[in-house]
């Protein structure tokens, strides 16, 4: 019977991996989505305990909903600013972006 | 359900302001774009004015999502009273990004609406919406230079830290969610009074949530972002970034962590206790070795920020007081500052301090401003700042923190050092070339304003002090 912590501990493993993801990558894309794979981690969470602890109240999911359209807003400005960049330096690596110290 | 819909015409009006703006950009000739800058301060200022109306309020609607209370109408006038400042001096070094000029004001406007509801959050979902409202406008105000690469990699990094960050706060939003089962913050409250232990998942959100809001107000360790987009970013931009998202950071971070878990602050006091001495060290020394006024400035904000930090560490009426009474002079102080900055490098192009020699004979505003902003960081009295950190300070002496006042006090003096190094530039260099600097009207207005503020407030600390009282216990009325 798969119950919340399964969903938890999958969770918790998504939300590493794309932490892991948006530290270690060097191509900022991909950098993008680590963190796109961190919010989808929150999502998981959020329906999860929609299901099992607010039973019939959609709290969770609506949340869940809000952070989808956010998540989406936030990656078109990124891929915007990505295209800016890239247009100045002609990479996406972010070691590249030195300018500034970082 | 009854809802009163005027409990939220502030709001209302900013939003009908900057679509308002936005049309008319549209409709205006490109060489008279220029007034609509004009035309968001205007706006802004008569918003400002109708807030006042909203003191003593102190109601909740859509069951607790949305809080109208003096302490939410005092930080929306602190976000007011900034964003009206930077648009009023921001116009000759908007003039000189030359595209897009009504879109800068909108962003501007869109940030603040996102400040604004953020103070007033009473709800988990509400609180993430208005953040990444006020976020999302931050990261397109940082990359507005689109021709400037810096301020393209500057956008870059903030845009990347700040989801980084946005994600490891709602990870904390989801746990607290699922432990508690409710998004209302008073509701978590109870929910966690009825509890007999501590479920180990929330302790992972809360300390997920101060990781998320310590980014927000660049706390040390995770300060990292903020030298840099401050550098990179248009100095109107810079001065808002400083000012507003720190302070709207602020304000709910009290909000969630006074109101939502009063039942284990023992825990999260001695975490913010440390946060902020480790904020105010390394804030105040880094500053010393900086070149760029931009980046020594993001230094002091971080020390200043971590001053502010000692106010959430009391968790009581006093503290909060001491935040938002803090908060205000620091918008005055910074804003100067950065005013000072941006119409230097409108002038001559450059932010280096050492160009800075001689500012006092080509510009004996300007360096009078920018003396008097940076003595009041300091403390000096008979500035505001010294009334701010006495406030602060004095709140948690009294619980066994002393040894926070001692670095705060130590580390004040310290900033001295670097505080008055400018100054010394300014009045006892040479000019190197001493054409006088040009001040339009608008930023000279805004100049002796802060200045202005800046010593009333320091001599006569009493009116403010009574509003950030009122705001105090609002919260937790």
């Amino acid at each position: 019977m798969i119950g919340l912590n399964h969903f938890l501990i999958f969770s918790g493993t998504l939300f590493c991996i794309g932490l892991f993801g948006a530290l270690s990558k060097r191509n900022a894309i991909a950098i993008l989505m680590g963190l796109e794979l961190m919010l989808n981690a929150v999502n998981i969470n959020l329906v999860a305990f929609a299901r099992y602890v607010t039973t019939g109240i959609l709290t969770g999911h609506v949340f869940a909903i809000f952070v989808i359209a956010v998540a989406a807003a936030e990656v078109a400005v990124g891929l915007a600013l990505i295209v800016a960049i890239y247009r100045a330096r002609i990479s996406v690596n972010v070691e590249d972006f030195d300018w500034l110290k970082w | 359900m009854d809802v009163n819909l005027s409990l939220l015409s502030i709001e209302i009006a900013t939003v009908v302001l900057a679509l308002g703006v936005l049309i008319i950009g549209l409709l205006v000739p490109k060489e008279q774009k220029y007034g609509l800058g004009y035309l968001v301060t205007i706006g802004l200022a008569i918003i400002l004015f109708v807030s006042f109306s909203f003191y003593g309020i102190n109601t909740k609607m859509f069951d607790g999502m949305y809080i109208i209370d003096d302490y939410s109408v005092f930080f929306k006038q602190l976000f007011l009273i900034s964003a009206t400042l930077v648009t009023l001096a921001a116009t000759l070094y908007v003039k000189k990004i030359g595209t897009n000029y009504g879109e800068f004001f909108i962003m501007i406007v869109f940030a603040t609406l996102g400040m604004m509801i953020l103070s007033s959050a009473g709800d988990l979902i509400t609180l993430y919406l208005a953040l990444e409202t006020m976020t999302i406008s931050f990261y397109i105000l940082t990359g507005f230079r689109k021709g400037d690469s810096k301020s393209i990699e500057a956008a870059v990094k903030y845009l990347i830290l700040g989801a980084l960050s946005s994600g490891v706060l709602l990870f904390g939003l989801s746990l607290v969610y699922g432990m508690t089962g409710t998004t209302v913050i008073s509701e978590v409250a109870l929910k966690i009074g009825e509890m007999a232990s501590m479920p180990p998942a929330l302790v992972v959100g809360v300390v997920f949530l101060v990781g998320g809001f310590g980014f927000k107000i660049s706390a040390v360790p995770f300060q990292m972002w903020s030298p840099d987009v401050y550098e990179g970013a248009p100095t109107p931009v810079t001065a808002f970034l400083a000012v507003g998202s720190k302070a709207a950071a602020f304000a709910v971070l009290m909000r969630v962590f006074l109101i939502a878990f009063p039942d284990f602050s023992a825990q999260w006091r001695v975490l913010f206790a440390a946060l902020a001495a480790l904020t105010i060290i390394v804030g105040n020394l880094v500053a010393i070795p900086q070149t760029n006024i931009k980046r020594m400035l993001a230094y002091s904000s971080i020390a200043q920020a971590g001053y502010i930090m000692t106010g959430v560490v009391a968790a009581n009426t006093a503290g909060v007081k001491g935040v938002a009474f803090y908060g205000m002079l620091y918008v005055f102080a910074t804003i100067g500052a950065f005013t000072v900055v941006m119409n230097f490098s409108a002038n001559t192009g450059s932010d280096e301090i050492k160009d800075y020699a001689g500012l006092a004979q080509r510009s004996p505003l300007l360096a009078a401003v920018l003396t008097v902003c940076l003595l009041s960081m300091a403390g000096i009295p008979p500035l505001a700042g010294f009334a701010g950190k006495f406030y602060l300070f004095s709140s948690i002496v009294s619980q066994g923190y002393l040894w926070l006042v001692i670095i705060g006090l130590l580390m004040s003096m310290a900033s001295v050092y670097y505080y008055l190094s400018v100054a010394k530039v300014m009045y006892m260099a040479d000019p190197q070339d001493d054409t006088p600097i040009i001040v339009p009207a608008g930023a000279k207005a805004t100049l002796l304003i802060t200045m202005a503020v800046t010593v009333f407030l320091g001599v006569y600390p009493q009116p403010l002090s009574v509003l950030a009282n009122m705001a105090a216990k609002a919260l937790f009325f």
